[in-house]
């Protein structure tokens, strides 16, 4: 190979465009859904375990279970449950949102941009229901 | 006499190995499957907001409740791991450390799924406390 000497007029690696990055792009619609997209999935991965350790509590006494309801009762727990009601229905409406472009469906600039849309919309309307239950129903967590 | 073929020349004319598509495949029918296990979730926690301890574990006695919880939470993990999988591997390149961090989470999903697994059955089936 003649690559020895033929170095020096090209580009380093490092020089050359990568693939698209974060940073060369300006935030817009579709690119800030589909990064929410894995941040809410990656809180649902702690809402998973949190739903594993809510049964082990319910399996180690009362004790056990009154102080885990009192951990998710408390001002932090109920802002964590909230985050993770909004990952939950952004997660879904999102998740749809990928199984439809499966399918071949939803690719289009205007569909894109208008199902982006309607998944925060439903995400925050939903999760709005849910707290209103959960307030108005005096479903109070204690 | 086959160490002197290249692993190329070796696999060529095989066809695929068809497991490329594994990952693709299991995220999206566990994506299926906790449509509606993620929605029957909520449901339940909003149901089980106000129970106390006994009205927990009388809700964890109907099978209706247990077996749906552990899948749910079975279907949640795996899509996770899924999920964390392709998040490690897209942010952290030293091998050791994504190595380290794909196998951590691996064991952290089955810790819960085995964790979570075991306590839905225990109160399901066993009755009493501790």
């Amino acid at each position: 190979m003649s690559e020895a000497k033929g170095d020096a007029g090209r580009p380093k690696a490092a020089d050359r465009p990568l693939s698209p990055h974060l940073l060369n792009w300006r935030p817009h619609l579709t690119m800030t859904v589909s990064i929410l997209h894995r941040f809410t999935g990656m809180a649902l991965y702690g809402g998973a375990l949190i739903v594993a350790g809510w049964a082990a509590a319910l399996a180690s006494g009362g004790d056990a279970y009154d102080e885990y309801r009192g951990l998710l009762g408390s001002p932090l727990g109920r802002l964590v449950l909230l985050g993770v009601t909004f990952s939950i229905f952004y997660h879904l409406a999102g998740g749809l949102r990928h199984l439809a472009w499966d399918l071949g469906y939803g690719f289009e600039k205007r569909t894109a941009d208008t199902t982006a849309t309607a998944v925060v919309a439903f995400a925050v309307t939903a999760t709005i229901a849910v707290g209103a239950i959960v307030f108005f129903a005096g479903l109070g967590l204690l | 006499m086959a160490g002197y073929r290249t692993p190329l020349g070796r696999v060529r004319g095989l066809g695929a190995a068809k497991h490329g598509v594994g990952h693709f495949i299991g995220q999206r029918v566990s994506a299926v499957a906790l449509v509606f296990l993620v929605l029957w979730g909520v449901y339940s926690a909003l149901a089980l907001a106000q129970a106390d301890y006994a009205g927990a574990q009388a809700w964890m006695r109907s099978p209706w409740h247990a077996i749906p919880l552990a899948f749910l939470l079975s279907a949640a993990l795996y899509h996770g791991q899924l999920g964390m999988r392709v998040v490690i591997e897209d942010y952290i390149h030293k091998p050791l450390s994504k190595n380290a961090l794909l196998i951590l989470s691996l064991f952290v999903c089955w810790l819960g799924a085995a964790i979570g697994v075991f306590s839905i059955l225990k109160v399901a089936l066993g009755g009493g406390a501790l």
